[in-house]
């Protein structure tokens, strides 16, 4: 080893190179063995597979579209709750907050997301299902004639869905727009507040020169919500059917994949449902590069707090506005 | 009311929505540390960490083989996702501006944002197919998977925190820059590369999804890494959508182990990385 390091660099590039190659090879080859994985249903149904809206695997009859639709549609409500919550996290912990409530209030909203998922689950089937039937009960009969609050009140449904996928992304989205937020020059700030800005007007000014960067950090909620599978599984009450109803139980394509993949029992069944993984890698792929290219186009400085410390100790003469 | 006191007005209302939003994220926090460890304390006894399951519908048992299991399948994880992580991460710090260390930043990425159940699906057609059999191993593979990225980009950013100055130190001496990266400046990056790896460790014994279709689950007692072997989370999984009440308590009581293993790790990396900050600046 010590020999074969010293001998120079380019055994120390390749080396290592290797590695990272295989990083690359990894993602390729997700993508590659789920399409040949699901050749047989691709084939068979092509297209028609996202248009149908009858999922009996007894008959053979694979219809694909209320996964998508579930999909959507709980990721897009949890987005909408989610969204202005984990928004006002990020200015509180960046711009308001007194120095010393942010570290423990940081660590607090992201253990957030260090919580299992099946620990949501959990929690979601024995505290929140009850309370959301609860809610659903007390509503008035009135409100119940409108389409959203349609069904019977069980409970387990896109309500509970939604409300537990909102909780599940605010730190997500929380931590890389806070992140967004301090790569913004003071000078923006201070510039407002010349003006005669109050303070949400500063606050403004940081939103609009950061906004790139939180729209990325708001599609990165969106892509975590689309593949989130234990919780949503647990709660949502695995139905395929497409309704705008938030009480009755629906289905996600990760739900599916949970629950009906190790009863697949003929391989067309199988392909199917490996079609449905394939097309949310490709979704989730593309979202979250999206969001990537959206955040990075920030061009922020080295980001951890690390990194400040150390340029103030090279250079302790200097306070970069 | 005049504009000025409008806009202080508007600006006040907004400053305590903010306030307000971290204590609306901060509730579900606290109702579900609360539910937790309140309903999961009743459930832990010995025999949860000592016994097997109960056969269906008997009370008692516990998870010794799903402990063991997690422990396992995290070992099998960790023992290829490390290596590959820090090497990994080790180009794209020494390479940055090579067209396949921009690949493999963007790879990381990529694999960090793959619902974990895709991963899944993934090793099921790798090692699980071809053999005709869920195992430990390819449960293993799937922790692992998710595990790469994570690690592959702390290392990455810890190393470009290393001053310069170390590095240059080692060429200097006339040390060849393969050899400088693996005696001077890796060493001075461990011990965050090392805190990093323990929080990756801990989410990956989180996840549930990827284990569904690979390792499967096991009622009994297993350490045959060829065979199916049981885990704490999808054994909470299984007991939490059973009809069985004494089931109900004992998936609390995972769920209990399950949260205070992250929350130590957390805890752990916060205190570690704290340390080195100090160690870092010379405070």
């Amino acid at each position: 080893m010590r020999g074969w390091l010293k001998r120079g660099d380019l055994g120390f590039k390749l080396g290592t190179g290797a590695f990272a190659a295989l990083v690359v090879l990894v993602v390729a080859g997700i993508g590659f063995e789920l399409w040949r994985q699901s050749a047989l249903s691709l084939e068979k149904f092509g297209l028609g597979f996202w248009l149908g809206d009858v999922w009996d695997p007894v008959s053979g009859e694979f219809g694909a579209r209320p996964f998508i639709w579930g999909t959507l549609y709980s990721s897009v409500l949890a987005l909408a709750v989610a969204t202005p919550i984990a928004l006002g996290i990020a200015i509180f912990l960046s711009e308001l907050c007194p120095a010393r409530l942010r570290m423990p209030l940081t660590f607090l909203t992201e253990l957030l997301a260090a919580i299992p998922s099946i620990v949501y689950g959990l929690w979601g089937i024995f505290v929140l299902v009850p309370a959301v039937r609860q809610f659903e009960l007390w509503l008035p009969a009135s409100l119940k004639t409108l389409p959203i609050f349609s069904g019977p009140p069980v409970g387990v449904g896109m309500l509970s869905a939604v409300l537990i996928l909102a909780v599940m992304i605010i730190p997500f989205t929380s931590s890389v727009a806070r992140e967004v937020l301090k790569a913004v020059p003071n000078a923006q700030r201070e510039a407002a507040y010349a003006l005669g800005a109050t303070k949400w007007e500063a606050i403004r000014a940081a939103l609009f020169y950061a906004r790139t960067g939180i729209i990325g950090s708001i599609i990165l909620g969106f892509g975590r919500a689309l593949g989130e599978t234990m919780a949503v599984t647990m709660v949502i009450g695995n139905n395929p059917q497409i309704t705008l109803s938030l009480f009755k139980p629906q289905y996600t394509m990760p739900a599916v994949l949970a629950n009906e993949f190790t009863e697949a029992a003929d391989n067309l069944y199988l392909s199917a449902l490996i079609e449905i993984g394939l097309v949310l890698f490709v979704i989730t792929l593309i979202v979250n590069t999206a969001s990537r290219l959206l955040i990075w186009s920030m061009n922020r400085p080295a980001r951890a707090p690390r990194a400040v410390r150390v340029t103030q100790v090279a250079a302790p003469a200097g306070g970069a506005a | 009311m005049n504009h000025d006191a409008l806009r202080r007005l508007k600006s006040t209302i907004v400053v305590w929505l903010c306030g307000l939003s971290v204590v609306v994220a901060l509730i579900p926090l606290a109702f579900i540390l609360f539910f937790v460890v309140s309903q999961g304390i009743q459930a832990l006894n010995w025999d949860f960490f000592t016994k097997l399951p109960a056969p269906v519908g008997e009370p008692g048992g516990g998870f010794a083989n799903a402990i063991v299991g997690t422990l396992m399948l995290v070992g099998i994880g960790a023992a290829f996702a490390v290596p590959v992580g820090v090497i990994s991460g080790v180009y794209i710090a020494e390479f940055p501006a090579t067209k396949l260390a921009t690949m493999a930043r963007f790879a990381a990425d990529a694999l960090n944002g793959v619902p974990s159940i895709v991963v899944g699906v993934f090793v099921y057609g790798i090692a699980v197919m071809p053999f005709k059999q869920f195992s430990a191993i390819a449960g293993g593979i799937s922790l692992g998977v998710m595990m790469i990225p994570i690690v592959t980009r702390t290392t990455e950013e810890l190393l470009k925190l290393v001053p310069p100055a170390l590095r240059e130190g080692a060429l200097a001496l006339g040390a060849t820059r393969g050899w400088a990266t693996l005696t001077v400046v890796l060493p001075a990056a461990a011990p965050g590369i090392i805190t990093g790896v323990v929080l990756a460790l801990a989410r990956i014994a989180g996840e549930t999804a990827p284990l569904l279709f690979t390792a499967f689950n096991n009622r009994f007692f297993s350490a045959d890494p060829t065979q199916p072997i049981s885990s704490l989370t999808v054994q909470v999984f299984t007991y939490a959508i059973s009809p069985y009440e004494d089931w109900h308590r004992q998936a609390w009581a995972g769920a209990l182990v399950l949260v205070s293993l992250v929350l130590f790790c957390s805890v752990l990396a916060r205190v570690a990385t704290r340390r080195l900050e100090r160690l870092q600046t010379g405070h």
